[in-house]
């Protein structure tokens, strides 16, 4: 319906005759110009895999208003006090240099999938053949009661996204005293990472246990139970973590207080923290929300699989946890770096004049810690099947750890630096 | 509504559970894979193997780049066949077939 206007009405302020005399990229580029927005796992590797699979033909810009690539996975050993942000900050110099990616440090404000243009913070508009958005996800604070004035003050923490608050996060646990009360709420799935808020409990119980033994890690889940690797995990918990980290299920948040740091539940009693961690429900993408592409249960985007172009938007495709996952299919890192790939060669192909790959696969490992030097995976292989028109898992592949291991920590280690490498080196 | 169930399963049975999930038997693809079919085969490995089978220094996931092509293949299909100790690369390996591995063989003995 409206769609079109809705986008075009986010082209703020800028002419569209000024396309290409307000920026230095190449006004013309013979085989297309792609712009990538977000420099994450999925855009990243969208920019690095469109050069190398156009055999570097194509223009591509990527945007992106961070300075350097901070890696949410692996993010929860930071909140755990092993590792420090800067030992998962990556520059993007090796995409300008070594694949001559044009990275751009400003934000989009308007796209007009008509006109096939993009408005940026800076002034700049620039004409595209291909847009591929990966906004990654927003937290939805406003749906809990007191959670945007809580986070606004500093007070109550999520850190969904590696950053600041990562470290703030950090810092609220260090300055508990012993024998404090670790609060982390996790919200019904879908949302980033399915193991992700158990690796931060059981990180966080790991400093716990070395350091202010008389506390304690209350996981208060919205899920009927643990969503990844739940043997695993409660595995691990037990024998690790006896009497210090307690797990409850059931546990919808439907309010907070910031001042005396206390979460209200929709049939559970209230429970008061000294550090309360509150993992908000969250969407795609702030862009992807804004410029109407995002109409699945108003939260996520619907993509053609073999493609990942937006079924709303002509030559815009959309990678990682922006997109409505296909069927048994995480929303992590790897597997937006899966998608960026698959989409990388479908525009390669048709921007080229050559046939799409009619039977694309993905495979996904994700690697959780459950201690300081113990880790467990959860894989996967995905092949496109055509009838469905989605990815499904290949039966007989995948599945999980038979059990944690300290080879499985450095295999996750290895992982990071190597898909990094991947993505921007 | 059916894409709401879908939303539900898919992340209470993304990890874990897959082996009791209805995948589908794997897409056919023509006998023989085009050139741009295996680079994109072999880009499925390079999340943890390094793009195009080169890993950083001092990695514990081994390189892949440079082995031989009937050292690939022997390996993944041992793999496959479980008879290969391993964490995760016996369930990697199932994910893909003979031709597949013989392919992607040859692309990754051609990497230097």
């Amino acid at each position: 319906m409206q769609r079109r206007e809705l986008l075009r009405s986010l082209l703020a302020g800028g002419s569209l005759a000024a396309i290409g005399a307000c920026t230095s990229l190449p006004s013309s580029p013979k085989a297309g110009r792609v712009i990538v927005v977000g420099g994450g796992y999925g855009g990243a590797t969208a920019a690095k895999y469109l050069r190398l699979f156009s055999d570097r033909t194509l223009d591509v810009v990527l945007i992106e208003p961070q300075a350097s690539f901070i890696s949410s996975p692996l993010s929860n050993r930071v909140i755990g006090g092993q590792l420090q942000l800067s030992e998962l900050t990556v520059s993007y110099d090796g995409l300008r240099h070594e694949h001559g990616v044009h990275v751009l440090r400003d934000r989009v404000t308007g796209i007009a999938v008509d006109r096939q243009v993009i408005s940026l913070a800076s002034g700049k508009v620039l004409r595209y053949d291909k847009l591929v958005l990966a906004p990654g996800i927003e937290p939805m604070l406003d749906t809990i009661p007191g959670l945007a004035e809580g986070h606004a003050t500093g007070r109550i923490l999520q850190a969904w996204s590696a950053g600041a608050e990562t470290v703030a996060l950090r810092r609220q646990l260090e300055a508990m005293p012993d024998g404090g009360v670790v609060v982390i709420t996790i919200p019904e799935a879908p949302y980033r990472c399915p193991p992700a808020p158990y690796e931060r409990a059981s990180l966080v119980a790991a400093y716990c246990k070395q350091f202010k033994p008389r506390s304690k890690v209350l996981v208060l889940d919205a899920n009927q139970d643990v969503i990844a690797m739940g043997t695993l995990f409660k595995k691990a918990w037990s024998e690790l973590y006896p009497g210090l980290l307690e797990y409850r299920n059931h546990y919808v948040l439907t309010g907070v207080d910031a001042t005396s740091l206390t979460a209200h539940f929709d049939v559970a009693d209230d429970v008061r923290a000294d550090v309360l961690n509150v993992m908000a429900p969250v969407r795609a993408g702030r862009l992807a929300v804004e410029s109407g592409l995002a109409t699945i249960n108003q939260r996520w985007c619907e993509v053609d699989f073999l493609t990942f172009e937006s079924t709303l938007g002509a030559n815009v495709h959309i990678v990682g946890d922006s997109i409505h996952s296909a069927p048994m299919m995480p929303k992590s890192g790897f597997m937006a770096n899966a998608h960026a790939k698959v989409a990388a060669a479908a525009i390669a192909a048709q921007l080229s004049g050559q046939s799409v790959n009619a039977a694309p696969k993905l495979a996904n490992t994700c690697y959780s810690f459950v201690s300081q030097s113990e880790a467990i995976h959860s894989a996967a292989v995905y092949g496109y099947v055509a009838e469905a028109k989605t990815f499904k898992p290949i039966q007989g592949a995948g599945g999980v750890s038979p059990a944690r291991s300290t080879l499985e920590a450095q295999y996750a280690d290895a992982w990071a630096h190597n898909i990094w490498a991947d993505m921007l080196a | 509504m059916i894409r709401g169930t879908w939303l539900v399963v898919g992340a209470l049975l993304c990890a874990g559970f897959v082996r009791i999930a209805c995948g589908e038997a794997e897409p056919q693809a023509d006998a023989t894979l085009s050139a741009t079919a295996v680079r994109a085969l072999a880009a499925s490995c390079a999340g943890c193997h390094g793009t195009d089978g080169h890993v950083v220094k001092g990695s514990k996931v081994p390189g892949i780049a440079g082995l031989s092509q009937d050292y690939f293949a022997m390996q993944m299909s041992a793999y496959r066949a479980g008879k290969i100790p391993s964490t995760v690369m016996q369930q990697i390996a199932k994910g893909y077939d003979e031709r597949e591995t013989v392919a992607l063989g040859a692309y990754f003995a051609a990497q230097r």
